[in-house]
Parts: structure tokens; sequence; C-alpha cells
């Protein structure tokens, strides 16, 4: 069989699953579930260095950014002025260029502002980075950032972190069909047939945080997911058959007695 | 005895009282942050980590030091 990779920004990955590294109870499980899941993409937050408690540890210390990729988010950013100095911080931490942009738009649905995101898209792209760019389910939208420079399009499948799972397979479904960039859900899947859908569309990858790291058990869900992703990547390789609405018999009538 | 000058900064949103004619190389140092796992901005100006010591402190000064922590 070919070997089929993951592509962003021109580097190739095995593994289809991105992985969030919030959430989690300590830092070892987060670090355990991730080696679960077989991921080589994570996300990270950006913030403030605790300054009086310097014992704290440090997520660098348990997941190594030499074999993992870590993909710089600017989650918690409200307008595109925060966003690229939030990115721009996170190049200067160790020269990432590839980074997930989400600028939110409303506190309750965490929804993406669309305007702001095209606009940051576009401004850090001139930059030189590669951007990823979390983004609502339309397909239009994704058209437009597809033509300031996205690396990858990243719709949501629900609001962030409620797991609903793909609330509108039609437009995933489109964009998928309009467009050669890695196509990513990110955000809203909450179980492992979640995300076995997600890639029977035809999606790329998925990014998955909560539904892991929130799971009774979160190793046992990052190995689901694992499974999942591969599951429905094959399904959607080996292509479905055709639906109809009546019956067609598995076993031959010929010869019947 | 002589009177050591201080001036006031600001680290991550904290008030810190430190001596003055001091570098942000310094003061850092001082404050003991993995400086290779930290992005430094001084006044909302990103510091390339090679100049800190060429960089003097001055009164109200606005530091703030940011590194990855866990997030989706």
């Amino acid at each position: 069989m070919k070997k089929d990779h993951l592509i962003i920004a021109k580097k190739k990955f095995q593994s289809r699953l991105i992985v969030g590294t919030g959430k989690y109870k300590t830092m070892q499980e987060c670090a355990e579930a991730i080696k679960i899941t077989g991921a080589e993409i994570v996300t990270v937050a950006v913030r403030r260095v605790n300054i009086s408690d310097k014992k704290k540890p440090l997520l660098m210390d348990y997941i190594d950014p030499k074999k993992i990729t870590y993909l710089p988010n600017t989650a918690g950013c409200f307008t595109a002025d925060e966003a690229l100095r939030t990115l721009r911080l996170a190049r200067e931490i160790g020269g990432w260029k590839l980074v997930k942009l989400e600028v939110l738009g409303d506190k309750e649905t965490l929804y993406p502002d669309m305007i702001e995101t095209l606009k940051s898209t576009e401004i850090l792209t001139k930059e030189g980075f590669k951007v990823m760019v979390y983004c609502s389910d339309d397909p239009l939208i994704a058209k437009r950032l597809e033509n300031v420079g996205a690396s990858a399009i990243m719709p949501l499948a629900a609001p962030i972190g409620s797991g609903l799972g793909i609330q509108n397979n039609v437009n995933i479904r489109i964009i998928r069909n309009q467009t050669k960039l890695p196509l990513i859900i990110d955000a809203g899947l909450g179980q492992a047939s979640d995300a076995a859908i997600a890639m029977e569309l035809g999606c790329d990858g998925v990014l998955v945080n909560t539904a892991i790291a929130k799971a009774k058990k979160p190793f046992e869900m990052a190995l689901a997911m694992k499974n999942a992703v591969m599951a429905g990547r094959g399904s959607y390789l080996a292509g479905r058959i055709a639906k109809t609405d009546y019956a067609n018999p598995s076993s031959p009538l010929k010869g019947l007695i | 005895m002589k009177k050591i000058k201080k001036i006031k900064i600001k680290v991550n949103g904290k008030i810190l009282d430190i001596e003055a004619n001091q570098s942000l190389g310094s003061c850092i140092r001082k404050i003991k942050v993995p400086i290779n796992k930290v992005a430094i901005e001084l006044n909302l100006e990103i510091i390339d980590k090679n100049k800190l010591n060429k960089i003097k402190l001055k009164n109200k000064d606005n530091i703030e030091i940011v590194h990855f922590i866990g997030g989706g």
C-alpha cells in the first residue's frame, strides 16, 4: 500500500491525529496520553511565566519539542492584535513558524471571529508564518482563507469543548471538495466515532483535546481516538458503496432451492 | 552609607523594586527564568535574547515573560 502521509506546509507526518495539551490533571498524564495517541503535533498555549513559583513543572520538560512538533495557539485572543502579539512571542521562544490561529468572537460559543481571523491570517502569512486556521464551517470563508495564504483550514465540528461531534456534514464535504489544503476538524468532537466520521468525510486530520483529557479514562480514549482516525481514513480511502433506499441481497438468488 | 538608587518596573503584571542601572539580562537572570524556554517583551516590543545584556532598564519599564503551557 502507498504511504499515506499528512502533509502540512511541506512537512510530512504519519499521524493524522493532532492533540491539545490542555485540561489534563497533570503534565505526566498529558504526556502519557499524547504518547498513546501517537500524535506528532500538539497544540500549546502561550502564557505568562509564573515568576513567584518557579518550581511549577514546565511543559517542555514533559513533552520534548525536538520529538513532537509544538503548534502554538492563540487561544483566548479576541482581536487580531492580541493574536499577532501572541504568535510573534511564540516564534521568539524557539523559532516556531507553524502556528494555530484562533481569534474568538464570542465568550459563550467561542465561535471564531472570521473578520479578525482573515485579517490575521494575511498578516501572519506575509511575516513568514505557516498558519493553520481555526474557522467556522463556512465554505466561502474557507475559500477566503485559502486565498490569503492559510496553510491548513481547520473548521470546528461544534463549539470548543462541547463534544457534540460534526454538526454540518454537508459544509465539511463542500469544503473538502473545493480545497486541496489540509482540512482538519478542530474542536467539538466528543468520542471516537466523531473522529472516524470526520475522516470518512475526507478530512486530512482531526484535532482533539477535551474529548481525551476529560474522558473518564483518558488513556483508553487516547487509544480509541488513534484507532478511530486510522479506521476513518482507511474507510475514506477504500471508497464506500453508494447509498440506496432499497435492499440488495448479499447472497445470490440464483440456485435457490 | 550611600543609598542605592532604585527603580520600579513591572514584570508579568507584578511591580518590582530593583536597583537602577541594571540590564534586562541581569534582571531576568535574577528572576531565574530558563531563558531558552521563554520569550521576552519590553514595553510591547519583543527582545532578541542575544541582546538582553545591552538593554538598560528604566523606571516604569514593563516586561512580559511568556512560555508554553498546556492548551487546545
